[in-house]
């Protein structure tokens, strides 16, 4: 499927989110995800069923001010 | 003691983490800041990608609380899902919340960040509004359910310093009970301890450090003129005069013509 992840286009063999994370190796307790605008909670990755073109962003702690 | 919401710390020092020359620096200059409490942010993460655990780890070794923040959210959707992000991420209520209005001058969106802040007290986070020195957002602010402020003193990384002096000194007196916290401005010491001199909590600054020829040094020169201006407030300052008055007492000065 298409998926827009962290703004960029990308082509992924992925049913769920967690299936997605995995695909690209991303690996932490510290990532957040959010799909299409909302919060996607951790625990609730395995369970989260991806669509054509969802917008799916990955985040990771940075410094910050 | 200085309580933040249901935390109580004794530094009166909030230091953020970003611009310096290497992670050890940062905790040096974090250790010698005595600060307890760090900002940091979140950033999109690259596939494959540990550079955000490295940082995560780093921050926990350091024992500090964390402060997340809203930084670069121009929209109110864009704070209120990264805040729920970073709530994820840090397990923590708190959130320092931007909601920048103005390229140039990263002033605040003071509307979108009233919004903002409703909707996330709303959700059960402990909200750190970053704001302007404005008395009527910051009344809509404590409406919304935030119970710390935090006016600007300058544009931030201008290190300005108080640029409104009596602008403070008005918000400070219409507040008198809630911890006020100067965010972004700072440039030198000199700077925070006039701000804490004017009776503020506390005071957030990053670049000040950050950006200093030796960072740890400058934190540790930060914490030692917060904690003078404190201390200078609470010892209750001279007004200044227009007139000279002799400090030496002159009755029974010798006359010798």
């Amino acid at each position: 499927m298409t998926f827009i992840i962290n703004g960029e286009e990308q082509q992924v063999a992925a049913a769920t989110l967690a299936d997605l994370l995995l695909a690209l190796d991303y690996e932490g307790e510290w990532l957040a995800t959010a799909v299409n605008g909302e919060l996607v909670h951790r625990e609730d990755r395995a369970g989260f069923k991806l669509g054509e073109r969802d917008r799916i962003e990955i985040l990771s702690p940075m410094q910050g001010g | 003691m200085l309580k933040l919401y249901d935390v109580e710390v004794a530094s009166r020092l909030l230091l953020g983490t970003a611009r310096y020359p290497s992670p050890a620096i940062l905790g040096e200059a974090v250790r010698r800041s005595q600060a307890e409490i760090v900002t940091v942010s979140l950033r999109r993460e690259t596939a494959g990608g540990k550079s955000g655990g490295a940082f995560f780890e780093l921050i926990r070794k350091l024992g500090v609380h964390v402060l997340p923040n809203t930084a670069g959210c121009h929209s109110v959707q864009e704070a209120v899902l990264t805040a729920k992000m970073a709530r994820e991420v840090f397990r923590t209520d708190w959130i320092k919340l931007e909601v920048i209005g103005h390229h140039d001058t990263l002033q605040p969106d003071v509307f979108g960040l009233v919004e903002a802040a409703r909707i996330l007290t709303d959700e059960g986070f402990q909200v750190f509004p970053y704001t302007t020195d404005d008395l009527v957002v910051a009344e809509k602010l404590l409406e919304a359910g935030c119970r710390v402020l935090m006016p600007w003193c300058a544009p931030i990384g201008s290190a300005m310093g108080p640029v409104n002096a009596m602008a403070l000194k008005t918000f400070r007196a219409h507040f008198p009970e809630v911890p006020l916290i100067v965010d972004a401005g700072i440039g030198r010491p000199s700077h925070a301890a006039s701000v804490m001199e004017l009776g503020y909590d506390a005071v957030l600054l990053n670049t000040a450090v950050a950006g200093a020829g030796d960072p740890p040094a400058m934190a540790e020169a930060f914490s030692h003129a917060i904690a003078a201006g404190r201390l200078a407030y609470k010892a209750v300052p001279l007004e200044p005069r227009d007139m000279a008055v002799p400090s030496t007492p002159v009755i029974g000065k010798a006359v010798f013509s």
